[in-house]
């Protein structure tokens, strides 16, 4: 089995058979992981280069362990200490890089649509590791497979997407995904934190929390993007967490049986409380397992796939 | 005096009640006649099966010198003007320095001059520097020859700069051309606030950064009885606005681009970011379209302008945030308006003549603008039948950004005549 596409760089445009067989070759890939030697030489004499135009701890990580475990080769570009603090255009620094005979470019970036207008550019597979307000592919499936591995199937599921929907790459890739794959998607926050139009993608849109937790099977909790704050399109953080945040009592409204999903980094106090982060129901730290044997899914079916 | 007759063409112009297959007989840069087989003609050309219509005039056009000649040059604009079929271009004076003053007007006259392609007319600045603060020595650059005021890519946020701009120019007889945009509403936008801005993640500008400001600068024109003419409008709601203040007695005329009327926001989802999408204001959502539609085709608007904004291909081979706003627009706009809105029944060619000739003429208070005796020799001939597909390495303008590439349109310029002088024929450039 093949992917369709060469890049992953939104999952909009992804057919639901290609999210389908990410998903079936993550489970896979766990079992990988689970073993005491965590390697295997499917990607060997791969090279695959991480390109981050911004700060990341997880995504990045996630990625470079997923390659090494299949033994692919592994550069990390960071802006901080490269050409890029030179001037050098993105388009220069990804031909350089490739240049080099690297098979693939993993690239995060704050502005959106830059890993298409990258891939239009270059014959390394990209993929979208993030790309401005837009989309986080990886993030999105690998939720998709967390809520799976909890709830079973997704088709019919509550989901609730709770937060600063605005800024969220996060949240439209989780849309994408959970209606492609029949859920019942409901998206809140601020009413300046919503974008426009957002029910032309097939999901309730709310501007208050509770309604939308109401009967959830699933509450996937964005961050606070704080740095927005400066623009005014919400009072305060503390205004926020009061009436906004995720905590005990407004998780209480869910169903019984709750999942409770972040992608990280967390605003502990702020979008979610401390002691529901943690608590038993939460999942947030089984969703970082799993952003790797979704990426090692996701290297396997672009760059080993043919040997297979 | 040299003569030129140009014959069996569909020579049309409402405006001076011509509509058939005719000869135009001209001596140097004046029509001399226009009738059925006409003789004399130290030059005769044939134009049977073609358009012959008084010269197009944009009156929308960045020309970047000085300033920006890596982008484009008064030449070089000149020459696209003239190939597409424009016989005369308003210039904006957002160049470096700024067009704010008699020296720079009289430096891109001289450069035109120089050049000799299409009629250049300068528009002056409405503010010192485009800084919005102070007016710029207006009646003085009315002497150097500018047909209008505008601060154009940027709009005048200060409202007591816009009503002195407005009261100040109106005894000059020079319209005051608003870029209508509320800086503090469109911020940072890149693209039109809608559903498409939402499911790209891109920052959106909504309609109402615009019309909000038209709707000021109508209340403005209203308070002074000054002139004002609404560039590049892009909104259902400021079409409303200046038809109602209208039909109040503001004195008030406004344009629409060709990417407006043909392209929407969609665009920006269909090519994946492509930044020859980037336009400011932006393509909008398909009602906006619709409604700039039906109001041309109502008379609502006045003029077609194609807003030429050439940029450098590294200006645009960047991220979407990063790019610069515009797209080149002389020559295609020709064709667009054949085959897009004659073509698909939008318009007909009287109208085509009205908004792309005669008003813009009136407009900017120059000749022009008919075909009749006596009259300026400055014609647009059209091929309404040619079939051509948009290939930006065909351009003479030395800047590509342009949506439209790979577009299949039925009907070209063909000939361009200005001032009795040939300057493309058959398609093809007179050598210089």
């Amino acid at each position: 089995m093949r992917l369709a596409a060469r890049h992953i760089l939104d999952l909009e445009s992804m057919p639901v058979e290609d999210v389908r067989l990410i998903l079936d070759t993550a489970d896979s890939m766990q079992e990988i992981l689970s073993r005491e030697i965590k390697k295997v030489p499917t990607l060997r004499g791969k090279s695959v280069c991480t390109l981050f135009y911004e700060a990341s701890t997880r995504t990045r990580t996630s990625f470079e362990m997923a390659a090494k475990y299949m033994s692919a080769d592994t550069t990390s570009i960071a802006t901080a200490t490269s050409a890029i603090q030179k001037g050098e255009t993105l388009l220069d620094t990804a031909r350089t890089i490739e240049a080099m005979g690297v098979d693939m470019l993993i690239m995060r970036h704050p502005v959106s649509g830059s890993c298409h207008f990258l891939s239009r550019h270059v014959s390394a597979s990209v993929i979208n590791a993030g790309d401005g307000m837009h989309e986080h592919p990886t993030q999105g499936l690998l939720d998709l497979f967390t809520m799976e591995q909890h709830k079973g199937s997704i088709a019919g599921l509550k989901v609730a997407i709770i937060g600063d929907i605005l800024h969220s790459r996060v949240a439209r890739s989780n849309i994408w995904g959970l209606v492609k794959l029949g859920a019942e998607v409901r998206v809140a926050g601020p009413a300046t934190l919503v974008p426009p139009e957002l029910e032309h993608l097939g999901v309730k849109v709310y501007h208050r929390v509770e309604p939308a937790i109401t009967g959830a099977d699933v509450v996937n909790v964005l961050r606070l993007q704080l740095e927005r704050q400066q623009r005014g399109l919400f009072p305060s953080a503390r205004e926020y967490a009061r009436y906004f945040g995720v905590n005990r009592a407004r998780l209480g409204l869910a169903g019984t049986d709750v999942l409770l999903m972040h992608p990280g980094p967390m605003n502990r106090g702020v979008e979610i409380g401390s002691d529901i982060a943690d608590a038993p129901f939460s999942a947030i730290r089984q969703q970082v397992t799993n952003g790797v044997a979704v990426r090692m899914a996701i290297l396997y079916l672009l760059l080993g796939g043919a040997e297979a | 005096m040299s003569q030129l007759l140009i014959k069996g063409g569909h020579v049309l112009d409402p405006a001076a009640g011509v509509d058939g297959i005719l000869d135009v007989l001209v001596a140097g840069e004046r029509v001399v006649a226009v009738g059925e087989n006409l003789d004399g003609g130290d030059r005769v050309l044939e134009a049977r099966g073609k358009l012959v219509l008084p010269g197009f005039i944009d009156m929308h056009v960045h020309l970047r010198e000085p300033g920006f000649e890596y982008k484009e040059d008064v030449a070089s604009g000149g020459r696209a003007a003239v190939r597409g079929g424009f016989t005369a271009i308003c210039c904006m004076p957002n160049t470096q320095p700024v067009m704010d003053n008699r020296t720079v007007v009289e430096f891109v006259r001289g450069q035109a001059a120089r050049a000799g392609w299409a009629r250049v007319y300068p528009v002056g600045a409405i503010s010192k520097g485009l800084k919005g603060e102070e007016l710029a020595e207006i009646a003085d650059m009315r002497s150097a020859g500018i047909v209008g005021l505008s601060d154009d890519g940027k709009p005048v946020a200060s409202t007591e700069l816009m009503r002195l701009a407005l009261q100040y120019a109106a005894p000059f007889d020079l319209p005051v051309i608003s870029h209508a945009e509320d800086p503090t509403l469109s911020q940072d936008g890149v693209m039109h606030r809608g559903r498409v801005s939402s499911l790209l993640g891109l920052k959106g500008v909504p309609a109402e950064a615009e019309s909000v400001m038209v709707a000021r600068d109508l209340l403005l024109a209203g308070l002074t009885g000054g002139s004002l003419h609404i560039a590049h409008v892009s909104t259902a709601q400021s079409v409303e606005l200046i038809a109602f203040y209208r039909s109040r007695g503001v004195r008030v005329t406004c344009e629409v681009t060709p990417h407006h009327l043909l392209l929407s926001d969609q665009a920006v989802r269909d090519t994946w970011y492509d930044t020859c999408t980037k336009v400011n204001p932006p393509l909008r959502s398909p009602d906006h379209v619709d409604a700039l539609r039906r109001a041309l085709r109502e008379g609502l608007i006045d003029a077609i302008v194609t807003d030429h904004a050439p940029h450098h291909q590294d200006e645009k081979l960047v991220e979407y945030d990063y790019a610069q706003f515009g797209m080149v627009g002389l020559e295609t706009a020709v064709s667009l308006v054949a085959g897009e809105l004659v073509g698909k029944g939008v318009l007909d060619w009287p109208q085509v003549v009205a908004l792309m000739s005669t008003h813009p003429a009136r407009i900017l208070g120059v000749e022009g603008g008919r075909l009749e005796a006596g009259g300026l020799a400055d014609f647009t001939v059209i091929d309404p039948g040619q079939k051509v597909t948009v290939d930006p390495k065909d351009f003479v303008s030395k800047s590509r950004n342009t949506p439209f590439a790979g577009w299949q349109l039925t009907g070209a310029p063909w000939g361009t005549v200005v001032g009795g002088q040939v300057m493309m024929w058959e398609g093809t450039l007179t050598a210089r």
